[in-house]
């Protein structure tokens, strides 16, 4: 049974056609990369996934959900918690307020405060800095810590899929790697799932698991990120000569 | 010093009305960027919903009789329930409209209500009694001072600590600051849309019932276009204030009704019943000076 599966899934902008029917499919806790250079179609796809855009055709199923065209919020009760590029904090809401937003869906069922307060505890203890600051306005964090606080905030929903848009965009180089471990360890801790869009498949090669190949709205490659990010076949994929 | 008081107390029930409409503008605009410009013509349908229809000189009063207990929270439910019937029968379908299309439609909203009242009522004010112990004066400091224009104060002043109250406390509060931020990343966190927007309504309206209440005891009459004054005025404290900061709506509304107020007071004999074009001056300086308002929230940024 897998988690996530799309099959033949197409988005467009008016005329502009970005994801050309992908289908791929996700197990529980597994990890996944889609790399690809500009304008591939990764960030539309991840788009369809959380229901911010509609696909054109295909269908997406989450736990055994049709969530084709269904809203943002269906489908992040459902499980999915996204992380969109540019990190997207409430940046005039305290540092907890933004982590308290996603609590909500599971607000008024039994025990839902006590497990708030715990799932807070715990972001705090993953994320320590986002404790010192818990009282400060969101907007005020920097880069690396509001990369932090997103991907906390995404946790705070319990998710069971967790879509991270270019993680490492604007960051330092160590704040990545900073990232990067603390993505890691949870996925040690928790049965969660991971779907990392990234532009470079360095960082898919040094974590891991599966990476997925993504240009002019097509999967080119799919399997262990290790293995392809070695191939001869990813680079000219990626530069593009051979073909086209 | 007794006049000065007046012409503070002046300003500030003047200036607690347009911070009540400003904000009933402010609210939903935060959360769907919608500018509401049926607002005053809720505002209008509040007031007549104390008085049975008819086309009579003579008003016949319906709810205007119940004792100030049932009516004012009757009133707040009139505008409420009017404000989300509005969203659930027009703004829902243009949700994903451009702003402009949006505010177009609630233009033609605002005309339905208002010629819907017409049909109703006919265009001649009527009088009508709310909470007539109001218009007493009282003592204050040596000066005679209407005791309307107190509570109108208190009143303004209830209703913004209640709804900051709202916003920072509660849960509902706390989502629809995420969603006047950024609506589709609290829509990724599991924030129902509908909601959010069905509860900005709500308020919006219910704030709308409270001018009803506050200008019906005021003016002791029900005209159809009362509300429209009100919101022309509501509507440019919510833009120098910067659209979408509901702090800069309700500071731009007492900084209007203060300007107003002001300028009654010291503009030569002659030039007085020109004073709204000297406060519209006023506003195109400031917009001059600050093209994105006083208090630009974050919110006012296109969304992308």
């Amino acid at each position: 049974m897998s988690l996530l599966s799309l099959s033949n899934v197409t988005v467009r902008y008016g005329r502009l056609t970005a994801v050309r029917g992908v289908s791929f499919t996700m197990a529980e806790g597994e990890v996944l990369f889609v790399t690809g250079p500009n304008g591939a179609g990764k960030s539309s796809l991840l788009r369809a996934v959380a229901g911010v855009v509609a696909p054109a055709g295909g269908r997406i199923d989450l736990a055994d959900h049709d969530i084709t065209g269904r809203s943002p919020e269906t489908i992040a009760r459902l499980g999915l918690s996204m992380v969109p590029e540019g990190r997207e904090v409430f940046g005039s809401l305290s540092v907890e307020e933004n982590l308290l937003v996603g609590t909500g869906m599971h607000a008024g069922t039994r025990g839902w405060r006590a497990r708030c307060e715990t799932d807070l505890a715990a972001v705090y203890a993953t994320f320590p800095i986002l404790k010192d600051r818990r009282r400060s306005q969101a907007g005020l964090l920097s880069g690396g810590q509001q990369q932090m606080l997103v991907i906390g905030r995404a946790l705070m929903t319990n998710p069971r899929l967790m879509a991270i848009d270019e993680p490492s965009l604007g960051l330092a180089p160590n704040i990545i790697d900073q990232v990067y471990d603390r993505l890691t360890e949870l996925r040690r801790h928790r049965a969660l799932a991971l779907l990392i869009v990234e532009q470079s498949s360095t960082r898919a090669m040094m974590v891991g698991g599966r990476m997925m190949l993504m240009r002019g709205g097509e999967i080119l490659l799919d399997g262990d990120a290790r293995a392809l990010g070695q191939s001869e076949a990813m680079q000219s994929a990626y530069f593009g000569y051979g073909e086209h | 010093m007794p006049g000065l008081l007046q012409i503070l107390l002046d300003a500030l029930s003047l200036g607690s009305l347009y911070a009540l409409g400003a904000l009933g503008i402010a609210l939903i605009f935060g959360v769907m960027r919608l500018v509401n410009f049926a607002h005053g013509d809720v505002i209008a349908f509040c007031i007549f919903a104390l008085l049975w229809p008819s086309v009579d000189v003579v008003p016949i009063v319906f709810a205007g009789q119940l004792p100030w207990f049932l009516l004012i929270p009757f009133v707040l439910a009139v505008g409420a329930g009017l404000s989300v019937l509005a969203e659930l029968a027009v703004f829902r379908r243009f949700r994903h409209a451009n702003p402009a299309t949006m505010m177009i439609a609630s233009f033609a909203l605002g005309f339905v209500i208002r010629y819907f009242l017409l049909m109703l009522f006919s265009s001649r004010p009527k009088s009508v009694q709310i909470l007539p112990g109001l218009s007493q004066p009282v003592e204050l400091l040596g000066a005679r001072i209407p005791l309307l224009q107190v509570v109108t104060i208190l009143v303004t002043i209830a209703v913004l600590l209640a709804l900051v109250a709202v916003l920072r406390r509660t849960r509902f509060g706390l989502e629809m600051r995420a969603a006047a931020e950024n609506f589709t990343m609290a829509r990724m966190l599991g924030v129902r849309a509908n909601r959010v927007i069905m509860g900005a309504f709500a308020m919006s309206g219910a704030l709308a019932g409270a001018i009803a209440l506050i200008l019906g005891s005021q003016t002791g009459t029900a005209d159809i276009m009362m509300g429209s004054s009100i919101m022309l005025m509501a509507f440019i404290a919510t833009v120098i204030g910067g659209l979408g900061s509901l702090f800069g709506a309700v500071l731009a509304g007492f900084l209007l009704g203060g300007v107003s107020v002001a300028m009654q007071f010291a503009l030569p004999l002659e030039a007085r019943p020109f004073r709204d074009a000297f406060v519209y001056g006023a506003v195109i300086l400031v917009l001059l000076w600050r093209p994105q308002g006083l208090l630009s929230g974050r919110a006012a940024k296109e969304r992308v």
